[in-house]
């Protein structure tokens, strides 16, 4: 199994070169469709990268800042900020390196625009690892599926399902096993023409799975030996947590109408969305290791529990990841989600608002909670607002697989493990022939 | 808290409340103002027809709604217009982006419109008139009186006509609804809501009201010390200080849904080799219904009464679509889930659901439909073709299809999500690519796969898939509207025409 891994290249734009590096920016995307990559572009052709599930530009700006005013604290100065991050298979440096090799007059292009890079002097691939920020929480729908499995399994999808329809009449729908048996010497054909393939797993990378291991059960160890800490500072922590949520200020601000187009433009236009928020933790000691616990927590979870296409009631993300920046004052969120934002919104509110709630309601213009996990998302207005109101338009942003749903992606899977594990009884049989 | 004893039904007006089934004969009516003093005369007079109950069914009914650019002109303040909803200020076409989300593409998209099309051309008021058979012209004679040219310039009528409950297709219509619960009797806490209920808070439907996650929608609210014209409407709920422009209003949609009925009907017929049964089991797996309305699930669900046949179901029984395919019109529409999945039968059960666990690939894929709720109250039009002579290859073409028409209180969570997750959404509770069979547009996804296509799940396991399908409906108008309760109706009426930005 191939895990997955991140990267996020972040560096302050040079003053007065905002305007530039947008419009250099503008130029990988497809013409006609604002803020979606063309795989192809010159600068960085991000369809060659078969190890990239996803990835975008997005230029970090703290145009919420002011609104920590309202807790009597003043805004804390901030640059705008390239940030540059992807999803992909496999390590980091691996990956940073093959970019450094194959797109590197345009990453330099891109980066010069940035304050301590030079196009002349610098070692690319050392000026991006020493720029690479790390998430505190990271999210992948399915741990182990990798950009070329999910694209043979596509095609295998796809060329059962044509087969499927040619054979049924002359089959019959219940002649099931005869119908698996045409199926099966299909593949086994297009496989033999070289019309599909089926890569088997790379075997998994031996330090990857002891740091896991030991991540998977060290962690509650840990946590099991601190535990008596816990309880004694528990009834202090909810006296201090009732105490806040009612005193610290609600904002309610409606989105600007301007801002809200900015950011659909770029949206519905494949089956997927991306989704950029920024904005500052609320002040104080308290809400700062709160934040950082929960996260910490849900960092654990994604990796050891919500692997396998699903994020508690959650179907349609991809990837997800949380970052603290700005000295922990700051906090950046990234998904790359299926369906249209209001629909993700309102799966939230209804799936998950007790998630949302511990993730987000130490953040600076969250609804107010009640015991962390009440109310917030559920105050439908002021939540919407807010995550508009912080959210981030992209200036490029790529996916590998357009068209594809990660519901679809786990269903090609399905389909994938009838074709190699042929242990089936009728029913099993049924199931697997309504995939297709 | 009941309340229905003193809800304030003669604010509201009638169609929030009545379909006005028995009133016929319609006409639809876009106007544009043109003379602001003598339209506001004829509004403070208007026998605009509200929701409370007569002893006798009333022989003729009057409802209107007002664009944005409506209330412009009639010169509510700017920081009055901005209480409300962005959709409504913005329009159903002032935004490219929205139109992509609502399906307003290819052959729907805005410029091909027959009205609405642009910021510019939607209509500032939206007029519908509802009499006894035959009795239409009367009333409209009665209700326009003698402002009623001066103050307005006719844009254009909107055909409709009544055919007995049957839309163009030739399927019984306006069978499922859902009922408001006026005394607000139901809870609303997501923790008491696990299944499915068709009892609606009348915050959903009406502004100035709870509405389902318990919270009031946004909508102007006005401060009766800087304006003294306000003194005479209702108080806000939820901000005592201010009164509610919004209260007992609500939003309109409507859209002209023009039906290819002989298309239909033809294509159909050649996918069923001209077999009359397979041609109607294939429409009914289409709409999910039967053309004499009857659900293709049958089952009884607690909180809908035993008698109504038609809607004593959910989609719970059958989570693979074997017997009301997934992409069934009224399951896209409808699909009456709960705020969990089924099978919550205790606190352990509830919690392995929260966190997501036990679940089938497929399930859990749609939201909770109390959200997104329609009060529909459309009218077809057009002359009556029958299934059985639509097929015939002389079949008379003619402008046929629906004056659809919604109430919502909240577009973007209803309408919007409705026409955009549900109806068009290629992906919808996880099916392969395939749009809404009777009103999606064909447009491929940007990869190039392609979308034309039903399928029905069956219980053999290979999928029954009808390939190629064409573009059955073709919006032709649309836009968003307020309407507002009659006390409001008389605010703005009472408006003055010079602008009041400065004065009072
Ligand atoms: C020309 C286009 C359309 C036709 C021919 C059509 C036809 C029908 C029919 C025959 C029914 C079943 C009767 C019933 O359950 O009341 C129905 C139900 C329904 N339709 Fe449509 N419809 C059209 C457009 C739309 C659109 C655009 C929407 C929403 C965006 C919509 C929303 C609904 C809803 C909410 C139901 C009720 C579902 C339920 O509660 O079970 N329809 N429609």
């Amino acid at each position: 199994m191939t895990p997955q891994s991140t990267f996020m290249i972040t560096a302050t734009v040079r003053v007065g070169e905002l305007k530039n590096l947008r419009a250099l920016l503008a130029s990988l995307n497809q013409e006609e469709i604002p803020g979606h990559a063309n795989p192809e572009n010159d600068l960085i052709p991000f369809g060659k990268f078969d190890r990239l599930h996803f990835a975008r530009f997005v230029i970090i700006e703290a145009k919420t800042a002011h609104e920590i005013t309202a807790f009597g604290v003043n805004p804390r100065p901030w640059r705008p900020t390239l940030a540059f991050l992807g999803d992909i298979d496999g390590d980091r440096v691996s990956f940073l390196t093959q970019l450094a090799e194959h797109a590197a007059s345009g990453l330099k292009q891109i980066f010069s625009y940035c304050e301590d890079f030079s196009e002349e002097d610098s070692d690319l691939l050392e000026w991006m690892k020493r720029h690479n920020v790390n998430q505190q929480a990271n999210y992948v729908n399915w741990i182990g599926r990798t950009v070329k499995q999910i694209h043979e399994e596509a095609a295998l999808h796809q060329s059962l399902s044509a087969y499927l329809q040619q054979i049924v009449d002359e089959v019959g729908r219940e002649n099931i096993r005869q119908l698996r048996q045409k199926l099966l010497s299909y593949v086994e054909m297009e496989k033999h023409k070289g019309r599909l393939t089926l890569t088997p797993p790379e075997p998994t990378p031996a330090g990857w799975k002891t740091k896991n291991l030991a991540h998977k059960f060290g962690v509650p160890l840990i946590l099991l030996l601190v535990s008596p800490i816990f309880l004694i500072i528990a009834p202090f922590f909810a006296i201090r947590l009732r105490m806040l949520e009612r005193s610290d200020p609600e904002l309610f601000i409606r989105t600007s109408r301007e801002h809200i187009k900015t950011l659909t433009v770029q949206e519905d236009w494949d089956v997927s969305n991306q989704y950029s928020v920024f904005g500052d933790v609320k002040p104080g000691l308290f809400r700062l290791l709160t934040f950082k616990f929960i996260v910490f927590l849900t960092d654990y979870i994604a990796k050891h529990i919500y692997n396998r296409g699903y994020l508690t009631r959650i179907k349609t993300i991809h990837f997800a990841r949380w970052v603290f920046v700005d000295n922990n004052h700051r906090v950046f969120f990234a998904s790359n989600y299926d369906g249209s934002h209001e629909s993700y919104m309102d799966d939230f509110i209804n799936k998950v608002g007790w998630g949302l709630n511990l993730l987000f309601s130490n953040g600076v213009g969250y609804p107010t909670t009640t015991w962390l996990i009440k109310d917030g998302a559920q105050r439908e207005h002021p939540f919407k607002y807010t995550q508009r109101r912080h959210q981030l338009p992209t200036e490029v942003w790529y996916k590998a697989y357009s068209g594809l749903t990660a519901v679809d992606l786990a269903r090609n899977s399905r389909i994938r493990q009838g074709v190699e594990n042929r242990q089936w009884n009728d029913a099993e049989l049924r199931e697997w022939l309504s995939l297709i | 808290m009941n309340k229905t004893s003193n809800f304030e039904f003669d604010d509201l007006q009638g169609l929030l409340r009545f379909g006005h089934g028995k009133l016929t004969d319609t006409c639809f009516m876009l106007l544009n103002i043109a003379d602001v003093n003598a339209a506001k005369q004829w509004l403070s007079a208007a026998p605009i027809t509200n929701a409370s109950t007569t002893d006798a069914l009333p022989d003729n009914a009057l409802q209107i709604a007002f664009s944005v650019e409506g209330l412009r002109m009639l010169k509510l303040k700017e920081s009055v217009i901005e209480g409300f909803s962005d959709e409504f200020i913005v329009g159903m076409t002032g935004d490219e982006s929205r139109s992509r989300r609502l399906g307003d593409v290819g052959d729907n998209t805005p410029s091909k419109w027959e009205w609405g099309g642009s910021e510019t051309a939607v209509p500032h008021v939206l007029l519908l008139l509802y009499a006894r058979q035959g009795e239409l012209d009367h009333w409209r004679t009665t209700v326009e009186g003698e402002h009623f040219a001066t103050a307005f310039h006719l844009l254009s009528q909107l055909p409709t006509q009544s055919i007995n409950e049957i839309e163009p297709f030739g399927f019984v219509d306006g069978i499922s609804q859902p009922t408001i619960d006026w005394m607000q009797k139901q809870s609303t806490d997501i923790h008491e809501r696990d299944r499915y209920s068709n009892l609606l808070a009348p915050g959903e439907m009406v502004l100035g009201y709870p509405n389902e996650y318990g919270y009031y929608t946004p909508r102007p609210l006005i401060d009766p010390q800087e304006d003294r014209l306000a003194a005479e409407l209702p108080d806000a709920e939820d901000e005592p200080r201010l009164k509610d422009l919004g209260r007992n209003g609500t939003y309109l949609v409507i859209r002209q849904l023009s039906q290819d009925v002989p298309g239909f009907w033809q294509f159909l017929d050649k996918e069923a080799a001209s077999d009359a049964d397979r041609r109607e089991q294939i429409a009914a797996a289409m709409v999910g219904r039967k053309r004499n309305g009857t659900p293709l699930i049958e089952q009884h669900i607690p909180g809908v009464a035993a008698e109504d046949h038609g809607n004593n179901f959910t989609f719970d029984l059958d989570p693979k679509g074997n017997h009301c395919p997934i992409g069934a019109h009224i399951r896209r529409a409808n699909p009456r889930t709960g705020d969990f999945p089924p099978g919550v039968t205790g606190l352990f059960s509830r919690l392995l659901k929260i966190l997501g666990f036990a679940q089938a690939p497929e399930e859990d894929l749609i939201a909770s439909s109390r959200f997104h709720r329609l009060l529909r109250r459309g009218r077809s039009y057009g002359p009556v073709l029958s299934p059985k002579d639509a097929v015939k290859p002389d079949a008379p073409a003619g402008d046929r299809g629906i004056q659809f028409i919604c109430l919502v209180a909240n577009i973007s969570r209803q309408f919007e999500f409705v026409q955009n997750a549900w109806m068009v959404n290629s992906k919808f509770g996880g099916v392969q690519n395939e749009r809404g069979p009777l009103v999606g547009h064909r447009k491929p996804l940007i990869d190039g796969q392609s979308t034309d296509h039903f399928n029905r799940p069956d219980a053999a396991g290979t999928m029954r898939t009808v390939c190629h399908l064409p573009q059955f409906v073709t919006v032709r108008g649309g836009g968003y509207f307020f309407m507002p309760g009659l006390r409001a109706l008389k605010y703005i009426a009472a408006t003055p025409a010079n602008g009041r930005d400065s004065a009072s």
